[in-house]
């Protein structure tokens, strides 16, 4: 039997990792990927809770959770084609229109 | 050990690698094929947690889909412009600390709670006799009647939204 914390731990990990490919780098769609990550993550955790608490909504989570992720990925990836139409570059520290 | 940890260790050292490569890869054509075995572990994961379900639709929406949606995206830009010399921000030196202590934080909680909270009624017995998929669906149809219809009305706003956001010339 394997431990929840073992479970929880997993998801930390990837998780931070994720975070941390938010963090550093450039390309905005490894950007987007890493965000993938963490919604991964996030259902690691929600599925493992689900199993030790004996509670189904966990699962019910997921799915919405996927739901959400794909209608990020589309829209997110629509306004990555339009920016690059726009200027050319994919690079998140060039896109600095409404930076202060 | 018991088979199952070693499965579970199988399954999260594949993980964690992948997810170490996603991010250090300098091409976004690799970080995108990685995500791939990351997602069938993922998946592997969630049928050692008896959610069959959930690991069948993980297998279809996010390797199925949504991969398939990033390197099509990817494929529409020209390479050359892609493969960069830096494709790390400037601030990482700042960046990884932080995420580490971060991390650190969250392990820090995990070990010391207890995870106990009120059982709900779908125990394994309950669900070796009802199976994994009706489970989901009675609570789906049922008690996330109303979330489940917003979903649909997500995806119909993000298709519209990808399609507009996309095209050439809007008139």
């Amino acid at each position: 039997m394997v431990p929840l914390s073992w479970y929880m731990a997993l998801s930390i990990m990837v998780f931070s990792i994720g975070l941390l490919g938010v963090l550093i780098r450039r390309n905005v769609i490894v950007i987007f990927l890493c965000i993938e990550l963490i919604l991964n993550s996030v259902n690691i955790a929600l599925i493992g809770f689900s199993h030790y608490l004996s509670s189904i909504r966990g699962q019910v989570f997921v799915l919405f959770i996927m739901t959400v992720a794909a209608a990020e990925a589309a829209i997110g990836l629509a306004i990555i084609i339009s920016v690059y139409r726009n200027k050319e570059t994919l690079n998140a520290s060039d896109i600095n229109l409404m930076k202060w | 050990m018991e088979i199952a940890q070693v499965g579970f260790i199988y399954f999260a050292s594949v993980i964690v690698f992948c997810a170490i490569m996603v991010v250090t890869r300098r091409s976004p054509v690799h970080s995108a094929l990685f995500m791939l075995p990351l997602f069938f572990h993922v998946a592997g994961i969630f049928i050692m947690l008896d959610a069959e379900f959930v690991a069948a639709i993980q297998v279809l929406v996010y390797a199925g889909a949504i991969m398939v949606l990033f390197l099509f995206v990817i494929m529409l830009f020209n390479v050359h412009n892609i493969r960069e010399k830096k494709c790390f921000q400037a601030g990482w030196p700042v960046s990884v600390p932080f995420v580490m202590v971060l991390c650190g934080f969250f392990m820090s909680i995990i070990l010391k709670s207890g995870f106990n909270g009120t059982r709900g009624q779908y125990s394994m017995e309950v669900m070796k006799r009802i199976g994994n998929s009706q489970a989901v669906g009675n609570a789906l149809f049922t008690e996330f009647l109303f979330p489940f219809e917003v979903a649909s009305i997500i995806l119909l706003v993000a298709m519209v939204g990808a399609i507009v956001l996309a095209k050439k010339h809007i008139d």
